[in-house]
């Protein structure tokens, strides 16, 4: 089934932040932001930017009523600097005008004095300042110790994996105006309106009930707005509550890519033990986590990592340790895969280091290691309904996998000027949320006398598809078509106390809550409709439009139930929540069952190398992928192509590139290279593979969201066994993005100027 | 006054023409469907439509980005946008494509794939399928992977191979591309005159594409000198050996014109790898030449050409000079107060003449290069009788490799000489390290992209290993 917002969607009609019919006289915000990664603020001026006729009032943290305070997890995040800068972007002030051209030429006014302090922009140099965002984590599992003395082969080695860029087409943003009796409506691009709600809330000092988010839709989200979007939404807030009118922040595309965090950079060290029949027999990881100034998601983003450390293999002696170091950077944050494709670039750079050094394919390494059914992961889960081998044989035998290799050989012993490489990634994702507490959700469903449905749940649409989703659960629990519901927009009034939109798992939760409301209201209807049919029959049937008493075929069609139930006074209206049931977390033992069921996949990768000019080509991706039983495979297989796009832009072309001084100088799209049209595979397949799904799934249809960026991971490894091909003498290197610089270099390692 | 048709809209405006197309469009206008997504051409999300009579009297559409347009360019064509192209109450064909291969997703970037595929549409030679994907290089989409959009391109592309020859407006609507008003805009756009808008001493502009990015704000209220409303464009004449460009002639127009093909058959691979479509309908080549940028492609290109400009000044004085001998030191030019470009010239490659463009950058198309460079060569039974070789990104202007082309003239083809050459180039380019990369790649790259050169044209003479190693 089709996207049901494409309709508005390529008409042009449907509403971003920006495209909101605003009420007369709003103003328009603009931040003032560092200029500098860290130093003590001497002295800010703008009494002259504030003489500039139209400008209305510019904030600083003077001006917040409640606390200076947005930091989710840990509070040690202000709204707007106070005496201190802590990296280049952070928001100083909050310009306000009647236009957005007023409000750039009151910027340029402000003038702000500083006493610059050391910056730190790596891990590495927080880690040996001993600066971190909070205390360290480690998973462990048997005894590495022991376990290396007894393999035949040890490697070690450093990796470094460069944060990545959201690049959501639309920019962060928000919107606010007054209501009645100091109540305040933002309507924000956040994946987490009640995250927004509170942040609102504390800012302003007043309770949550005085103010109402609202959420559309979004232009992408891809994690770049669950925690990162409460600033701007609380600093429209703070104007309209003070100004009493109001007013809309929209970032230009500068002012977001820098003053807004991304997926952490992570410098990491591995220790991988192998005995002869290529049995990893123990591995050690250490993680720096680039965490930025703020811990921001860090904490679960870092445990996260610690969870998917092992990737889908079976190891018995595990150690895993990780560090969120405190930089000069903008706080770091969400990205889809949360730390998890980090892990899983550590656990394959090991596995291609033995093999390279045992002069072996990867494959056969990752192959003999795959985890199955009641293996024990490192934080004590016993993996059930194991896909990985299924999905990895699939894909060896329907992709011609042995055919493959010998015709890249082939090739590439007859080409000396294009090289092709190959590679295998499998992946095993867990789905929930890792802390416990968040894995509940709640959905509202009015059925109008009319018999139209409208629901609410706290899920937002940021093009993955929930609201069709959440739409066919509605539409099939009550046999009635789409056109007959209509999902609402994500309100706080109407559903509070939300998780937000993220870990992959807004379908499972709030379409679980949904489709309990509904059979609810389906058993309280048909209460009603069997007396109308006059039945006792247990099998009543709610299909097209209408219930039907099968037995002796009659029915009743669906608008009549609805009115007959409303004249008797039955409500049409229901409530309900779920929680995950099952999982937990002990986070003094890091051991628990964290996760309700993991998404497995096998992803084939073969890549041409431009060995002249150093450039590449992605000749294909293939994937087997574990969609349990798919409720809807058009909107899941554009989760997976979207998602490998983004994992192939990470490994690839999108780099992150800060000067010393904490700048970033890949401040705009001319110098922050996203996978473009061109770049994509030229051939992307997508298989489902038979799987049973899970019950813990909506409908038994696996969460989609985050997995499949990890295949791309896969491309990193298939351009460096091509670089290989050509350059006998090259040592693999784990250092993403592998971007054209580095394979050219790579490539010849031996050539040296004469500058 | 500026005047022009938006959709199905006769527009009068006093607006200042430095203002962007966009800004008109969405505050102004308050059609939200043309969305801002970077403001500086790079992701195509305020992809619109631009119609132009051309000097045979028809109605060309080109796409372009508004966000870097200024709206006086707009006037005496018809602007096109999502909102322009929607039927009532149903998707139109291209939409309906793009539904049906799931290629929409958050839904930000759609509206300019929807309009960059109607451009296609609307185009006069579609070649091959690659032309559905030629028109929608300059979109940018964070959500599909594009495979899906890619579908629905080919399956657009396909329908249009049915398309006849004459009548294609016609049968554009019968087949539901467009709406029937498009039948009318010709006629309601030749009742619009030529304004005399010509101001001196103001900032002058043509594509805009490169001072839109840098200096919208300050644009946006400013007097703009906009060459294209004053100077009529300049189609590109090939006479004798000699070939003229206006100074606001387009990339694309060197990009679709047949005689231009002629010369260089391969121009197709070297341009698309410049910016995107839409920027090539709008980005002129003076602009690329005065803007000095040591890495614009078309500039390397033309330096390989050994082009000549011309410049003119207020009082209608003529200069001539060499191309590489107007730049002197980073953005400085031999440009007096008062004097424009008005032409490019070059004699046209002879037979024994070969030229080849290469580019390396971070993402192969719509970025900018890390190092591109140019060569013109010609070869009589081994012997070079001349070469002219440009590079890119490793100097502070867009270096013409004087000492590289002096040696490598009158001497035999050899693997010997052309490292020696190579050795050359090394001593007298100076690149630095910045976001592009740094200066040991930029070094290496130029060596490879010299060999890059001669390895594509004379492929049965040299082999890689041979050069490289």
């Amino acid at each position: 089934m089709k996207n049901t917002d494409s309709y508005s969607h390529l008409r042009g009609e449907s509403l971003y932040i920006d495209d909101l019919n605003t009420q007369q006289g709003c103003l328009f915000g603009l931040v003032f932001d560092a200029p500098l990664a860290h130093a003590k603020i001497l002295e800010l001026d703008y009494a002259k930017a504030e003489t500039i006729d139209g400008v209305v009032k510019i904030f600083t943290y003077q001006d917040i009523p409640g606390q200076n305070q947005i930091g989710g997890i840990i509070q040690d995040e202000p709204l707007l600097a106070e005496n201190d800068i802590h990296y280049w972007g952070q928001p100083i002030a909050f310009i306000v005008a009647k236009s957005d051209a007023i409000a750039k030429k009151a910027r340029q006014l402000i003038s702000l004095k500083t006493e610059a302090l050391p910056v730190i922009t790596t891990a590495t140099e927080a880690f040996k300042k001993n600066e971190f965002v909070c205390a360290p984590r480690s998973f462990k599992m048997g005894n590495t110790v022991n376990a290396f003395k007894t393999c035949d082969y040890i490697f070690e080695a450093d990796t470094f994996s460069n944060g990545q860029e959201h690049l959501y087409l639309e920019t962060q943003g928000a919107y606010a105006e007054c209501g009645e009796n100091s109540k305040i409506k933002v309507t924000a691009s956040t994946q987490g309106p009640t995250q927004v709600q509170k942040a609102i809330a504390k800012v302003l000092g007043i309770g949550m009930h005085q103010i109402e988010v609202d959420v559309i839709r979004l232009g992408g989200g891809f994690g770049g707005k669950e925690d990162q979007a409460s600033a701007w939404a609380a600093l429209v807030a703070l104007a309209t509550n003070h100004l009493h009118k109001p007013v809309k922040l929209v970032l230009n595309r500068h002012d977001d890519m820098r003053m807004t965090g991304k997926r952490h950079p992570y410098e990491s060290t591995f220790k991988i033990g192998l005995t002869k029949d290529l049995k990893i027999q123990a591995f050690e990881a250490t993680f720096l986590q680039n965490a930025g100034a703020a811990a921001d998601l860090s904490p679960a983003i870092a445990e996260r990592t610690l969870f998917h450390a092992t990737n889908a293999y079976f190891i018995k002696n595990v150690y895993t340790k990780v560090l969120s170091c405190k930089t000069n950077l903008p706080p770091n944050t969400a990205f889809r895969g949360f730390g998890g494709p980090q892990g899983m670039f550590v656990i394959e750079s090991a596995i291609a280091k033995a093999a390279e050094m045992l002069n072996i394919p990867a494959y056969k390494i990752q192959e003999a290691n795959l985890l199955q059914e009641n293996d024990a992961f490192s934080y004590g889960q016993i993996a059930t309904q194991v896909e990985a081998k299924n999905t990895w044989q699939t894909a060896v035998k329907d992709f011609d996998f042995e055919k493959e290799v010998k015709l890249v050989a082939q090739f590439n012993s007859h080409n000396d000027a294009l090289k092709k490489g190959i590679s295998v990634m499998p992946i095993c994702f867990g789905i929930s949320f890792t802390n416990t507490p968040m894995n509940q959700a709640s959905a509202l469903v009015h059925i109008y006398q009319d018999g139209s449905i409208g629901f609410s749940t706290g899920a937002i649409e940021m093009g993955q598809g929930v609201n069709t989703k959440l739409k066919q659960i509605v539409a099939q629990t009550f046999g009635l078509s789409l056109n007959k519901v209509l999902v609402e927009t994500t309100n706080t009034t109407r559903v509070a106390n939300t998780s937000p939109s993220a870990a992959s798992s807004t379908a499972d939760l709030n379409g679980k809550a949904l489709q309990i409301a509904c059979i609810t209201l389906k058993n309280r209807l048909s209460v009603i409709a069997k007396a109308e049919l006059n039945t006792t029959d247990k099998a009543i049937y709610f299909k097209d439009q209408a219930v039907y008493n099968l037995q002796n075929k009659e029915s009743i069609a669906w608008e009549t139930l609805i009115q007959t139930a409303f004249l008797k006074r039955i409500s049409l209206t229901e409530q309900a929540y779920y929680v995950t049931p099952i999982i937990n977390f002990d986070k003094t033992a890091e051991k628990g069952q964290p996760f309700a069921y993991h998404v497995y996949g096998t992803a084939i990768s073969t890549v041409t190398v431009d060995c002249l000019r150093g450039n590449y080509a992605i000749d294909s991706v293939k994937i087997i992928h574990d969609f349990g039983k798919s409720m809807n495979l058009d909107i899941d297989m554009g989760q997976v192509e979207g998602a490998l796009a983004q994992g192939i832009g990470w490994m690839t072309s999108e780099e992150l590139v800060y000067d010393k001084n904490g700048r970033l100088l890949s401040n705009a799209l001319s110098t922050y290279k996203v996978p473009d049209v061109y770049a994509m595979p030229k051939i992307v397949v997508v298989k489902a593979l038979e799987s049973e799904g899970n019950e813990m799934a909506l409908l038994k249809s696996k969460a989609v969201g985050e997995p499949p960026l990890m295949y791309g991971i896969g491309t990193y490894f298939a351009i460096q066994n091509a670089i290989k091909a050509f350059n006998k003498n090259y040592c693999l290197k784990f250092d993403a993005p592998l971007t054209p610089q580095k394979v050219l270099k790579n490539l010849y390692n031996a050539f040296k100027n004469n500058s | 006054m500026i005047e022009f048709v938006l959709n199905n809209k006769l527009i009068k405006t006093t607006a200042n023409a430095g203002i962007t197309l966009v800004d008109f469009i969405r505050s102004e206008q308050q059609l939200k469907g043309t969305k801002i997504g970077c403001r500086e051409g790079d992701c195509g999300a305020c992809t619109v439509l631009v119609g132009t009579i051309n000097s045979k009297n028809h109605l060309i559409y080109k796409s372009i980005t508004s966000c870097i347009s200024p709206l006086g360019n707009a006037h005496g064509k018809h602007i096109v946008t999502v909102e322009g192209v929607n039927l009532n109450n149903k998707l139109n064909t291209i939409q309906t494509a793009l539904k049906n291969n799931n290629a929409t997703q958050c839904g930000f970037c759609t509206p300019g794939f929807v309009m960059a595929l109607v451009g296609l549409s609307l185009q006069e030679h579609l070649v091959s399928k690659q032309d559905a994907i030629t028109a929608i290089s300059g979109n940018i989409c964070r959500c599909t992977g594009y495979k899906s959009i890619e579908k629905a391109a080919y399956q657009i592309f396909e329908e249009l191979t049915q398309i006849p020859l004459n009548n294609r407006l016609n049968w554009l609507i019968n087949h539901l591309f467009l709406p029937e008003y498009f039948l009318t805009i010709l006629d309601r756009l030749k009742q619009i005159k030529t304004p005399n808008i010509a101001l001196k001493n103001s900032i002058k502009v043509a594509g805009g594409t490169d001072l839109y990015v840098r200096y919208a704000d300050n644009l946006a209220d400013a007097d703009v000198h906009l060459i294209s409303q004053v100077q009529q464009k300049m189609e590109l004449t090939f006479d004798e050996n000699r070939c003229t460009l206006g100074a606001n002639t387009t990339v694309s127009d060197l990009f679709y014109n047949p005689t231009f093909k002629t010369y260089f058959p391969e121009i197709h691979a070297h341009l698309k790898l410049v910016s995107s479509e839409p920027i090539r309908n709008m980005a002129s080549l003076a602009g690329n030449i005065v803007n000095a940028s040591p890495i614009g492609d078309m500039t390397i290109f033309l330096l390989a050409l050994n082009a000549e400009i011309t410049l003119k000044n207020d009082d209608n004085y003529l200069r001539t000079l060499m191309l590489k001998d107007f730049y002197k030191g980073y953005k400085k030019l031999d440009l007096h107060a008062q004097e424009h470009l008005l032409n490019i010239a070059f004699k046209l490659p002879k037979l024994a003449c070969k030229f080849n463009f290469e580019k390396v950058s971070k993402r192969t198309h719509l970025d900018i290069a890390s190092v591109n460079s140019a060569l013109q060569i010609s070869v009589v039974q081994h012997k070079i009788q001349f070469a002219h070789l440009s590079f890119g990104g490793v100097a502070p202007i867009p270096f013409y490799a004087k000492n590289t082309c002096n040696f490598l003239g009158n001497k035999i083809l050899s693997v010997a000489i052309l490292k020696e050459a190579s050795q050359i180039l090394q001593d007298e380019i100076q690149p630095i390290s910045d976001v592009r990369g740094d200066e040991s790649y930029k070094r290496l790259l130029a060596r490879q992209l010299f060999y890059a050169h001669f390895l594509k044209l004379f492929s049965k003479t040299f082999k890689i290993l041979e050069l490289v190693s």
